[in-house]
């Protein structure tokens, strides 16, 4: 028999949860723990919900003058080639 | 022009939900610059995360370029330009300096076009010209982060949930939560998604120590795979996957600090 997993110990796991790299004796802990444990669920959430956040960060764009310089240097590769 | 949607299938804004302000504004800078590239047409939707092991066919879009297609290059550059940006920007504090970084990034991916075999994505092998790129100028840039220090994850001891929050070992419920979180549920979607929390998530990713701040943005800004950034960092995937939670855990508490903020 496994002890079973405290919230102290979930909170480390989250990511090799997450990632899908925790061993399957673990994840099985890992998930009986989370059934039980509605703070635990909550956290998980804050995390999955932490990553989609960071994930819209918006996109840095591109100068028209840097554009305009990368189209002449890609005309003049072009003649080299 | 749908590219600016579709460069990472993840970030698609859902249907229906209010373009952010800031984003509005640099469609429309981008939309002048794809006029100029000539671009007729919308990139292939990509998948997720194209990992190296899956990555899409990139020969013929190989081949175009090697032609001499300014339609593939400025295909190129829509998709990854920004990226290299946001990743320069973490090796020189500067951002005019970043701009040339990767200005330089792309002179020199053409320079290499020839003698890149694909034996990695395009993705991989121009960050890795930007790494490179990057290591020339930083001497010229006081700020910037030792390379060396970039893959360290030692000298970071902080947890990735407070001790304090925990019981003590002999309490009653050892372990167990004494201030448990919140739940995030009751964060109405218009604070949720506003920019004022993207900005609380870009100020904690800017404040994190280099290596962690490398991996998040990677991983979660810009979608590389976990096996991207080892290839692209050269670190195991143990070490890369400790920079994420420590990365993760901290931008998370950053956010919980924001959230309960402006429950109060």
């Amino acid at each position: 028999m496994n002890d079973a997993m405290t919230c102290r110990d979930l909170v480390e796991l989250v990511t090799d949860y997450l990632e899908e790299t925790i061993g399957a004796t673990d994840r099985a802990r890992f998930e009986q723990h989370l059934q039980g444990c509605e703070q635990c669920s909550i956290y998980l959430s804050q995390m999955r919900l932490t990553i989609r956040l960071t994930g819209r960060l918006t996109e840095e764009t591109i100068s028209e003058e840097a554009a305009d310089e990368l189209l002449h240097a890609f005309r003049s590769w072009k003649q080299r080639a | 022009m749908r590219w600016v949607e579709t460069r990472h299938g993840r970030r698609q804004r859902e249907p229906g939900r209010p373009a952010l302000r800031f984003t509005r504004r640099l469609r429309a800078r981008r939309r002048g610059v794809s006029l100029r590239f000539e671009m007729r047409s919308t990139p292939q939707e990509k998948s997720a995360d194209p990992g190296d092991r899956e990555r899409p066919d990139e020969s013929q879009l190989l081949a175009e370029l090697r032609a001499g297609s300014e339609e593939a290059f400025a295909k190129l550059v829509v998709t990854y330009h920004s990226m290299l940006l946001r990743l320069a920007r973490m090796y020189v504090s500067d951002r005019a300096i970043a701009e040339e970084v990767v200005q330089e990034t792309w002179l020199g991916f053409l320079e290499s076009l020839e003698r890149f075999e694909g034996r990695s994505s395009i993705k991989t092998w121009i960050y890795r010209i930007l790494i490179n790129t990057a290591k020339k100028r930083r001497s010229k840039d006081r700020r910037s982060i030792p390379f060396s220090s970039l893959a360290d994850t030692s000298g970071d001891r902080a947890e990735t949930v407070d001790p304090d929050r925990f019981h003590g070992p002999n309490d009653r419920y050892p372990h167990t939560w004494r201030y448990p979180p919140s739940d995030w549920d009751t964060v109405p979607e218009h604070r949720l998604l506003s920019n004022e929390t993207l900005a609380i998530v870009d100020r904690a990713i800017d404040d994190l120590p280099p290596a962690q701040r490398e991996v998040i943005t990677m991983r979660d800004v810009e979608g590389f795979t976990s096996e991207e950034v080892r290839n692209a960092l050269g670190i195991t995937d143990s070490n890369q996957r400790v920079l994420l939670h420590r990365a993760r855990s901290k931008i998370r508490r950053a956010l919980e600090m924001y959230f309960e903020e402006e429950r109060v």
